[in-house]
Formats: C-alpha cells, sequence, structure tokens
C-alpha cells in the first residue's frame, strides 16, 4: 500500500477535540485523514473501509459517570463487531487522551486476555489533584512491539504536552504487579513518564504529572497495534508548536509528536 | 414488576478523591470538625424485573460493565419495589 492509499478515520463526538489537529498531522504525513461522526460511521460509513482509526483527545459525552466510559460502551455496543475484525485484522487504533480512556474503558487495553468486557485498568484522578496542560517528557520503552514507536529507538526522550485531569494510569492493587510483569513480558509498557534526562519519578510529581502507577504513560495490546496514551502527539508535530520556538535561533522543522505517525505510516505501508 | 434500585459507587480506600479533599477543606475552613469527606456517586434506577433478585443481577451487570470501574470503585446496590 503506498502511503496516499492509507485510510485513516478519525472520531469525534459531543466533547472531543484536536480532531482537526490530527486530520492536519496525518496528512502532512501523507495519509488522506478525515474527521467524523460516530454516528456518521455507524449510520452512514463502514469503518472496514479504512486502515487506521484514532479516537481523540477531550471530554467525550462530558466525561459523565467516568471520562471515556461512555463513548467506550455506545462503541462497542453499535461497532463490537467491526472493531473486533479490525483488531483481529491488526490494522491500527490509537487513543489520545480521552481516546486512551475510552481504550481502557472499552476492554480493548490492555486486552491480557482478549477485548475485555470489563475494564481491566483505570485512568484515575490526577495525584496531586488538578488539570495539568504542560509539556512533559517521555521515554520509549517498546522493543518494537508497538507499530506507533518503531521508528523511535527504545530508551530515546521525547517531549510532548499532556492535558488532563484523569491520567493516573492505574491497576487494582491485588493485580499490580502481576499485571505489571505481563505488560513488560508482552512489550505491552510503550511510554513513562521520565525527567528532562530520562530518569524515572518513581511517581513523583512534576515529571510524573500524575501519580501513574510506574510512571506509565502510554501502552499497547498483545498485538502492538492498539496504542493509547495520555499526552498529545498532535501538538507536537511541528517545530512551530514547541514552547520554546522562539528562544532558538533556527525552529526545528518538526517536533517529537511527529514520528508517531510517521512509525504507523510505514507499518500500514509494509504490512498492507 | 417495576423496582427502583440505588446503585451507590464510590472509590476504593487509598484512591485519590479531589472532590472529597477540597470539600473537607472547605468545611474545616467553615470551623467543621472534618477529619475525612468521601464523596460517591448515587445512580437510582428504575427498571423492569422479574424478581428482587432479577433486579439485582441486571443491576450488578451495569455497575460492572459501565457505573463502575472495578479497578478503582466500590459499589453497594439497593432494592426497592415500587409496584
Amino acid at each position: 500500500m503506498k502511503r496516499e492509499e492509507i485510510r485513516i478515520f478519525i472520531l469525534r463526538v459531543g466533547g472531543t477535540n484536536c480532531d482537526e489537529e490530527t486530520k492536519r498531522a496525518f496528512r502532512d504525513s501523507r495519509m488522506d485523514a478525515e474527521v467524523g461522526h460516530f454516528n456518521q460511521l455507524v449510520k452512514e460509513k463502514n469503518l472496514l473501509d479504512y486502515d487506521a482509526l484514532v479516537i481523540p483527545g477531550g471530554f467525550s459525552h462530558g466525561d459523565y459517570v467516568r471520562a471515556g466510559a461512555i463513548w467506550a460502551k455506545q462503541i462497542m455496543a453499535k461497532l463490537g463487531k467491526e472493531v473486533k475484525t479490525f483488531v483481529d485484522e491488526e490494522r491500527p487504533i490509537l487513543g489520545i487522551c480521552n481516546g486512551f480512556q475510552v481504550l481502557i474503558e472499552a476492554g480493548l487495553l490492555p486486552q491480557f486476555d482478549g477485548i475485555s468486557n470489563f475494564p481491566e485498568a483505570a485512568l484515575g484522578a490526577n495525584i496531586p489533584a488538578g488539570y495539568n496542560c504542560r509539556w512533559i517528557h517521555l521515554t520509549n520503552e517498546s522493543n518494537g512491539r508497538c507499530v506507533f514507536t518503531r521508528r523511535i529507538r527504545k530508551g530515546s526522550i521525547i517531549r510532548i504536552p499532556i492535558a488532563h485531569s484523569e491520567g493516573r494510569f492505574m491497576f487494582s492493587k491485588e493485580c499490580e504487579r502481576k499485571y505489571l510483569e505481563r505488560l513488560l513480558d508482552n512489550d505491552q509498557l510503550v511510554f513513562r513518564y521520565c525527567q528532562h534526562d530520562g530518569k524515572y519519578p518513581d511517581g513523583r510529581y512534576p515529571s510524573n504529572p500524575n501519580g501513574s502507577f510506574y510512571d506509565i504513560a502510554g501502552i499497547c495490546d498483545p498485538s502492538g497495534t492498539i496504542l493509547g496514551l495520555m499526552p498529545h502527539p498532535e501538538r507536537a508535530y511541528y517545530g512551530w508548536q514547541l514552547p520554546d520556538w522562539t528562544k532558538n535561533d533556527k525552529i526545528p522543522a518538526f517536533g517529537d509528536g511527529r514520528i508517531i505517525f510517521e512509525s504507523v505510516a510505514e507499518y500500514l505501508t509494509k504490512k498492507f | 414488576m417495576l423496582y427502583k434500585v440505588r446503585a451507590e459507587i464510590s472509590l476504593k480506600p487509598g484512591h485519590s478523591d479531589p472532590e472529597g479533599e477540597t470539600t473537607t477543606r472547605s468545611l474545616k475552613e467553615l470551623t467543621y470538625p472534618v477529619r475525612n469527606i468521601g464523596v460517591s456517586k448515587m445512580y437510582t434506577i428504575t427498571l423492569e424485573a422479574k424478581s428482587r433478585s432479577d433486579a439485582e443481577t441486571k443491576v450488578d451487570e451495569m455497575c460492572k460493565r459501565l457505573l463502575a470501574n472495578p479497578t478503582k470503585d466500590n459499589y453497594t446496590i439497593q432494592v426497592e419495589q415500587t409496584q
């Protein structure tokens, strides 16, 4: 498949955001991306006509019940069969911020034993409490399974902004160690929050902005084709989006978020 | 039969409860001797069910699938018969 033939569908519902920025990022990576309402996908379109699906950030359905919960159940109730086929065929799904919350609530992540009817993890209220909107550092922990980070060397530090108040990744206390081992054994741990020098903050604020267990910022499913992450790569695609661009003599053309879009493009061109 | 079921969702002990912490601070500022406040969410659900236990089973499933996240939430269910 040529890059220009790759079709990306970016879902939106009431309360989502950054869908247009995400579309622009995919298009500037030479893929064909469109934004459409969830109801449009259910009634007028076919998910299986697309090569990748994006669930963007925001506050879908007002974050009622829990962040991402309503939309997750809606997706699985109305498109569950198509989503399962999509997943089985290893077509990529990207969940950014609220999209990550949706993937967790839908049982599409971490998927230790297939798609789960109940959430196997949670993204709880930040510790310390409050909405954090700022640039943070991440390390790429993937050994190569995740198709969204294959072009990032393991251990590399990248800088991408976050914007959330419910991003504290957690497993239930009784399963915490067992599930972490499974994440590591399956190469499902993708991003960890880190300090600017790459050291892990071990849960400490501000480098870990929300108190996430094991400094986890993003995970993938066992196939590596579904990625959920709290940071917003589409807000770090261009050099002019960087927070310190005015301080540098030469503005870089791109930010660190671009490599996520480029990685999935490479996967799709090789796989299909 | 029509049943009214109350499902109360609360955070498991040890989980961050910013609303509870903020409310505790505010009540302390009003000089009340408050030590701690835990905020929970109550859903009052009216539903058709064959029996009391059927109503309870249905709402238990609702809690597991949508209303609570078992990773961080506890829930309790109280059933009342309305008709």
